[in-house]
């Protein structure tokens, strides 16, 4: 299938002129004829509103005229219609009126056609660069930083959108405007053209000249501005050393000269444009000059008549304009000129990957199988140093390969050439005979998998992540109706643009490459292969936490309907976890929930009742001063704020007891101690209204059981239940959707699924007690088949900016699961598990080894004496292979492996 | 119970009797206090210790790993306090901790266990002289063991 990108071009077009005519040659001719037919009527709405005034002061002199007055003789309309004067004022009324809008429109047309173009010319030439960045060689990576490349494609292209639409239309149109007076002008006098033109040569000299120094200037600004881009990358990347290492103030001044040397060029730019402008100014005021002296000599020796002179500087004025918008034109060209060229230059790197090696399907493969061998291979970097030197051997590949060596033993790029990763600078490495380097991507990302000792995650769900070696086309569509007509404008306007016409939504997992037919059996293979690197239960335990959608599965909502219930049943006949547990009871104060949780009882849905807002809530407000409870609660917050100082006021500011424990932060302690202050003097009536919210925002944080202050009696917390009531029964209806009420019989859409079957708190204090519910609850899970669909929740993790919300051990467990489930030839693990515990890394490596036991394992060892599990295994040292063999034949005395395993 | 009982007990306990009120207080706030089950491990041995724990009710078996199984060397009961060796200084916790009878215990964390070491010298003594005892009674019984085994 092929994969839809339009005509393509390798190298891209050095000139910006070029790009643009290649691309929108047709358009650019509509716009210019649009901007030609345009001109009549712009013409004729300027010289109509002349005619109609003449009309006028014409009728009103000749029909005012006392006795002399004389009717009005008739008018005909554009040589056709006769007609009297007043309806002809009214048609020439209508005329102006048309015209306006027909001038009107085309300046819409025009500049919508301009936008489109220019919009649709940027995304090719963003979706060219990024293409590109795709086909880059891995080496050139090392060259080139993120902070470099991203403002290329997304900052400095973004005055390309603009420039394309006016670039071949704006020069001819100015043009036209400046040469019709010029024109008009030598008509009336040779002379006087030549007075109008005697500037022009100096303003062709000096300003290129300028101009070329404003050029050098703005690219040097470019280059300035991405090394910019650069650090702050690398700030952010290595924020922890900064903070580590006390450098803020050296970044900062570092930053600082940085940009006193992009305000410098900058400066100079201006001034130099400026200059530039006020030249332009200067010579078309200086032309005056010469038509007052040249002209007015004419004009007294009787060559010229006075009407034509005054014409002449009249049509000079007509002059100015176009000229500067050329000018501008012109500045904006060359600054365009210079961006595109910069950013061209970056994006042709030398031994790019050739496209069709990304694009094409390849038409039917041999499983990668059979020997391996590697023929005087070589891997030199740029600098000439050669990690590779010459390596030579043959490798069965129905075998388990352990290659061992340590750090500069070129066992690391030798991992990325087995993969296609890297191409070998000298030498080969083949396949039965095929060279790894001459296979394309759609064969090497397909039947050899690679894991790096740091694999990345995307920003995205860990079943993408997860799935992310199976996606290599869309395989099925799944659009229709409304949707498919929404596809295909996407698809019309991707072409326009030169842009891939795939659909991103469609479903591009691969099942047959995973081994299963379809969506229901892969999730059976995910937790499969999750399982064999030790990732199920953390996923699993990520599920429990995640929540699901009841009304798109109202199966599985029921099924912990019905695990809440055993749950409860479990409880009641087994002391010790009844102890761990309570419930939630619309009849009963929950000890262990805060006093904000008790009134609500319910789970929040979006910002309207969050807990740091009720006490500001107006309905929750209006609630409780309703149950009469305000100032019992604000009671309560003041004592709790005296506790607060009384407990806290010694410690340091910033202790970490403030977040663990206060209610109050450290900042704001001291304007507790002053409320506090204020209460002893006129008591909690007198509170201002900022007092009161403060005061009353600690109790619905209390929770009793935790902070055990004894400040909720039993009359209070009845007090409370009663104000729960009554939050529920008068909760208004736009509120309805902030809260879903705890209902034993109902499924709670917004809480978690480990929420959801406890239906209650953790009872606070229990030595073990979340571990033992846990366990109660996977049990339960387990008895009622609901594994899969925690587990399901669990892939639906978003694993957040670069895998963030994942911890180190996990994200590089679900890279080689990653690996695995696409079940290819030749798996590569590349010192994979490294960076995984001991107990770890022995369970997913005998895991792995028995998945194949048929051979195509290749594991490049952090630790040689792993290499004792392995079939066969290969000892690099210092760019060679220095042995090979089974681990008994050449782990003896004196053999490199034994040295390798004794430096462990 | 309250905070203000729990401070009462804890004054009680002659390791923090010459504390003043406000710190038995903050102590208690931010200690946690954990219940275990009769027969549930407090701590175990070998686990890197982050907590110490001080029994306000209840008895614990102090048990120790041997080739042969574990065996008891003592038990202990209300106000002792268990576990501050591993926090002290910083090595494996020397012995497993067994519930003996439902026991409620404060849970001291190794920060709040070293701020409280260091703003009560008096109660660094107090530790310095259970430490001691223990000693005293551990040389007491290799004594006793030698002198068994000539």
């Amino acid at each position: 299938m092929a994969a839809g990108a339009g005509a393509y071009v390798d190298s891209m077009d050095q000139s910006v002129y070029k790009f643009i005519l290649r691309h929108t040659k047709k358009e650019q001719i509509v716009l210019l004829v649009l901007t030609v037919v345009s001109y009549p009527f712009l013409y004729f709405s300027y010289d109509l509103p002349k005619q109609i005034i003449n009309h006028i002061t014409a009728v009103d002199r000749l029909t005012r005229g006392g006795e002399a007055a004389k009717p009005y003789p008739e008018q005909v309309l554009i040589g056709l219609f006769k007609m009297e004067h007043i309806p002809y004022l009214f048609a020439l009324c209508l005329i102006f009126f048309l015209l306006v809008m027909i001038n009107g429109g085309f300046k819409y047309f025009i500049n919508v056609i301009k936008g489109q173009l220019g919009e649709r010319m940027l995304r090719r030439l963003r979706y060219e660069l990024y293409s590109r960045i795709l086909r880059f060689p891995l080496p050139q990576f090392k060259k080139m930083s993120a902070g470099e490349i991203i403002p290329m494609i997304t900052a400095e292209v973004e005055p390309l959108g603009g420039f394309i639409g006016d670039a071949y239309v704006q020069p001819i149109f100015q043009g036209g405007m400046l040469v019709v007076p010029l024109f008009f002008i030598f008509n009336q006098d040779i002379f006087l053209g030549l007075a109008a033109l005697a500037m022009y040569p100096v303003q062709g000299y000096v300003i290129p000249k300028l101009q070329r120094k404003v050029n050098a200037l703005g690219k040097e600004r470019v280059r300035t501005v991405r090394q910019l881009s650069d650090r702050i990358g690398e700030t952010i990347l290595g924020v922890q050393e900064i903070h580590a290492n006390d450098t803020s103030t050296l970044e900062r001044t570092d930053f600082s000269e940085r940009l006193g040397i992009i305000y410098g060029i900058r400066y100079r730019i201006y001034a130099l444009k400026f200059f530039t402008k006020f030249l332009i100014n200067t010579i078309d005021k200086l032309t005056p000059f010469f038509f007052y002296t040249i002209g007015g000599y004419l004009v007294i020796q009787g060559e010229v008549n006075i009407g034509a002179l005054v014409a002449v500087i009249a049509a000079q004025k007509d002059l100015a304009s176009p000229a500067k918008e050329l000018l501008a034109y012109y500045q904006q060209k060359e600054d365009i000129r210079i961006k595109y060229e910069q950013v061209i230059g970056q994006f042709d790197p030398p031994n790019m990957l050739d496209i069709a090696k990304q694009e094409e399907e390849p038409s039917d493969v041999k499983p990668l199988k059979g020997t391996l061998e590697l023929t005087n291979l070589s891997y030199a970097e740029d600098d000439g140093v050669r990690l590779i030197d010459n390596a030579t051997a043959k490798l069965k590949l129905d075998k388990r390969i352990a290659i061992v060596g340590d750090g500069s033993s070129g066992k690391d790029e030798l991992a990325m050439i087995l993969d296609g990763l890297l191409v070998p600078t000298g030498g080969h490495a083949a396949i039965d005979g095929v060279s790894i380097d001459s296979l394309p991507e759609t064969v090497t990302g397909r039947r050899i998998a690679y894991v790096g000792p740091g694999t990345q995650i995307f920003s995205a769900s860990v079943r993408h992540n997860l799935l992310y070696g199976l996606k290599h086309r869309p395989l099925r569509d799944v659009l229709e109706g409304e949707e498919l007509e929404e596809r295909r404008k996407a698809i019309f306007e991707a072409e326009r643009s030169g842009n891939i016409t795939l659909d991103v939504k469609a479903d591009w997992v691969d099942y047959e490459a995973a081994g299963v037919d379809g969506p229901a059996a892969l999730t059976a293979r995910m937790i499969e292969v999750l399982r064999a690197v030790t990732v199920e239960q953390d996923v699993y335990q990520i599920g429990l936490r995640g929540s699901i959608d009841a009304a798109a599965r109202p199966d599985v909502a029921e099924a912990i309907l019905k695990a809440r219930k055993a749950f409860r049943a479990q409880m009641a006949g087994n002391a010790e976890l009844a102890a761990r547990v309570e419930p939630f009871d619309v009849t009963r104060y929950n000890l262990n929930a805060t006093l904000g949780e008790n009134l609500l009882f319910g789970t929040t849905v979006g910002d309207g009742f969050a807990e740091d807002g009720l006490a500001t809530n107006p309905y929750v407000l209006q609630v409780i001063e309703k149950a009469g409870l305000t100032n019992d609660l604000l009671e309560i917050g003041r004592q709790m704020a005296q506790t607060m100082v009384e407990l806290f006021s010694g410690l340091p500011p910033g202790h970490e007891f403030f977040d663990q424990f206060g209610f109050i932060s450290s900042e704001d302690l001291p304007e507790f101690q002053n409320l506090l202050g204020r209460i002893n003097k006129t008591g909690l009536d007198q509170l201002a209204a900022e007092d009161r919210a403060r005061l009353l925002g600690l109790p619905f944080k209390l929770i009793s059981a935790r902070h055990r202050l004894g400040l909720i009696d039993e009359a209070m917390e009845a007090r409370i239940l009663e104000t729960r009531r009554l939050f529920a029964e008068d909760l208004p209806e736009e509120l309805k959707g902030s809260i879903e009420f705890f209902d034993a019989e109902r499924y709670a859409g917004a809480a978690t699924i480990q929420d959801n079957i406890l239906f209650g708190k953790l009872v606070y204090g229990q030595a073990g007690g979340a571990e033992r519910v846990n366990q109660a609850i996977t049990e339960l899970l387990d008895e009622l088949d609901l594994r899969s669909a925690v587990m399901e929740v669990g892939l639906e993790f978003r694993a957040g900016n670069g895998g963030s919300r994942l911890s180190g051990a996990q994200r590089q467990k679900i890279g080689i699961a990653r690996a695995l489930i696409k079940r290819p030839d030749i798996l590569i693990v590349d010192q994979a598990t490294a960076v995984l515990d001991g107990q770890t890394q022995n369970a997913i490596m005998a895991n792995l080894l028995e998945m194949y036991s048929e051979g195509g394992l290749i594991w490049f060892l952090h630790r040689p004496s792993l290499a004792q599990s392995f079939d066969h295994v290969v000892v690099m040292k210092a760019g060679r292979v220095a042995d090979d063999g089974a681990f008994a034949d050449i782990s003896g005395d004196g053999a490199v492996l034994k040295s390798l395993i004794e430096a462990e | 119970m309250s905070l203000n009982e729990e401070v009462e007990l804890l004054r009680q306990i002659p390791l923090f009797s010459n504390v003043e009120p406000a710190k038995l207080k903050l102590l208690a706030f931010t200690s946690e206090r954990v219940t275990f089950a009769l027969g549930q491990m407090m701590v175990q041995q070998g686990d890197t210790g982050d907590a110490a724990y001080i029994i306000i009710e209840g008895d614990a078996d102090i048990l120790i790993d041997t080739p042969d199984g574990p065996i008891k060397v003592a038990t202990v009961g209300r106000n002792a306090i268990i576990g501050e060796i591993a926090i002290l200084c910083d090595v494996p916790r020397t012995a497993t901790v067994q519930a003996k009878t439902q026991l409620v215990t404060l849970r001291i964390t190794k920060d709040l266990f070293f701020r409280l070491v260091n703003e009560f010298p008096q109660m660094a003594v107090e530790i310095m002289r259970e430490l001691a005892r223990r000693l005293e009674r551990t040389t007491a019984q290799l004594q006793a063991a030698i002198s068994q085994n000539k």
